[in-house]
């Protein structure tokens, strides 16, 4: 499946573009997370709370033009995003500036 | 003829600043992290080549970043800059500042004072300052907001918090600045490997003589206005401390309000600002070679936080406080609405010292000659949050 980064996070990552995962069924916002942090470790901490593991309050989550940022980690993502045809989204806040 | 190399923190990135020991022609490098806070970024005094950096953000959060190799190249601790094929990702959490409350080693998290008078819960938010051992390049010390102390071993591969600051009894009553409660200061005493100094906005000073076991609040002597108990053991807010080497029981302290003296590691300070036009201000130093040479940048109150007049004038004291001359040439004489923050002041220690400081207005100047004459290195950077000085041979 697809995730696409914001900006900051392509650059850590070194990536362009989507980042392209293999995520084993079901394909959960935290299975999607976690494989993204293993392949990525230098992303850990960036998406969710190192203490927490709670999203960070400046990101949000969308698949399918659906704001995904308040639904359950366990919940399984639309069909779609799971089949890598559509990307989960990791938007940051355009507050701020 | 030896080197010197700035590290200038900003608020959108970090810059490497790099010049012979005339101090006069410089080449700048930068913008690393671009785009980041960089509140922090620091030598080790052990292998020059060794950088440690605090990269931070409202989004993403903290990172540490490090160079092996003087800052032309930096990776997070413990980590590959690229992808790594499964399986397993590496041990090395560089980026994990977790309180320690484990009965083993920690202690239990507690709340603190908010700006409300109420109690609020310890949260990490971000790494104020990063203090690297004087001897070993692969340890080094960070300074958290909310105020705590870690400390890295490896590197800055994994972080431990020394949890006996937080939790030796007077956190409930701490609280933070403007900025957030923040330890911002971290001294290591050059001859006693078990003393170190700390301070915190707006807890105050502290000390401890075991090497981060246990800690004693040192602000006997301070005078902080809004705290109705002119006794009171913790709730100064505390600006920044300075220590020259030769003599670590000597230390200056730059409070809101208040430039500080004490000649007795911190068991008991009076003030010095003696001639000073105001003395409200962030940063203090040291000169390289003169322990009772002092250096601050006036600030006019706590409510404006710019110089008397628009003049930006760093002030020098060769008498270890109360006598200050102001420094202006070079310098902005008019219409200058700066300030000058906490970390953003520093020395090298060519013979005749350099010192340097760094503006919210994104300039660095350089004084080639211990304050005398003053030059801008860089005028159009983001706002300066921390300037360090590296002396190479």
């Amino acid at each position: 499946m697809r995730v696409a980064l914001p900006y900051h996070l392509r650059n850590l990552a070194q990536v362009e573009g989507d980042v392209l995962l293999e995520v084993q069924a079901p394909v959960t916002l935290r299975a999607v997370l976690d494989a993204l942090e293993a392949r990525y470790p230098m992303l850990r901490g960036t998406i969710r709370d190192y203490g927490t593991g709670q999203r960070r309050a400046f990101l949000r989550f969308f698949a399918c033009e659906t704001d995904w940022s308040h639904e359950s980690p366990d919940a399984p993502l639309p069909e779609p995003v799971a089949a890598g045809r559509e990307p989960l989204l990791i938007l940051g806040a355009i507050a701020g500036g | 003829m030896s080197n010197v190399r700035v590290l200038v923190g900003t608020r959108k990135g970090a810059f490497v600043l790099n010049s012979d020991g005339k101090r006069k022609d410089w080449s700048v490098s930068g913008p690393f992290f671009a785009g980041w806070e960089i509140y922090h970024m620091k030598g080790s005094p052990a292998d020059p080549n060794r950088i440690y950096v605090s990269q931070t953000s409202g989004w993403y959060g903290q990172l540490i970043q490090r160079s092996d190799d003087g800052g032309k190249t930096w990776h997070q601790p413990g980590l590959p800059n690229e992808a790594i094929p499964s399986p397993g990702p590496p041990t090395a959490l560089p980026n994990r500042f977790v309180y320690d409350a484990s009965p083993e080693t920690g202690k239990p998290l507690t709340t603190h004072q908010w700006y409300d008078g109420t109690q609020h819960p310890w949260e990490f938010k971000r790494v104020w300052h990063l203090e690297p051992s004087l001897t070993d390049a692969n340890t080094v010390y960070a300074g958290v907001e909310d105020a705590a102390l870690f400390r890295s071993t490896d590197g800055g591969e994994n972080w431990h918090e020394l949890a006996g600051l937080r939790g030796h009894g007077t956190g409930p009553k701490w609280q933070p600045g403007a900025g957030g409660m923040g330890l911002h200061t971290i001294i290591l005493d050059p001859g006693n490997p078990k003393r170190i100094y700390i301070a915190i906005s707006a807890a105050g000073a502290f000390r401890t003589d075991d090497g981060g076991a246990t800690w004693k609040p040192i602000n006997k002597g301070l005078r902080s206005q809004y705290i109705p108990d002119p006794n009171a053991e913790v709730g100064h807010c505390v600006h920044h401390v300075a220590m020259h080497r030769s003599r670590p029981d000597v230390l200056f302290m730059q409070k809101h309000w208040d430039v500080m003296r004490s000649d007795n590691a911190g068991d008991s300070w009076h003030e010095v600002s003696g001639n000073l036009p105001t003395d409200f201000g962030f940063a203090i130093d040291v000169h390289a070679h003169e322990p009772e040479t002092l250096y601050v940048v006036p600030i006019k109150s706590d409510s404006e936080h710019f110089p008397l007049e628009g003049k930006l004038r760093v002030y020098r004291s060769r008498t270890g406080g109360n006598e200050w001359e102001p420094l202006a040439k070079g310098l902005p004489e008019r219409d200058c609405y700066v300030n000058v923050l906490r970390d953003a002041m520093a020395v090298d220690s060519l013979d005749k010292c350099g010192v340097y400081f760094g503006t919210t207005g994104g300039q660095v100047y350089a004084s080639p000659d211990a304050g005398d004459n003053w030059a801008p290195i860089v005028r159009d950077l983001p706002a300066v949050l921390s300037v360090e000085v590296q002396t190479l041979n």
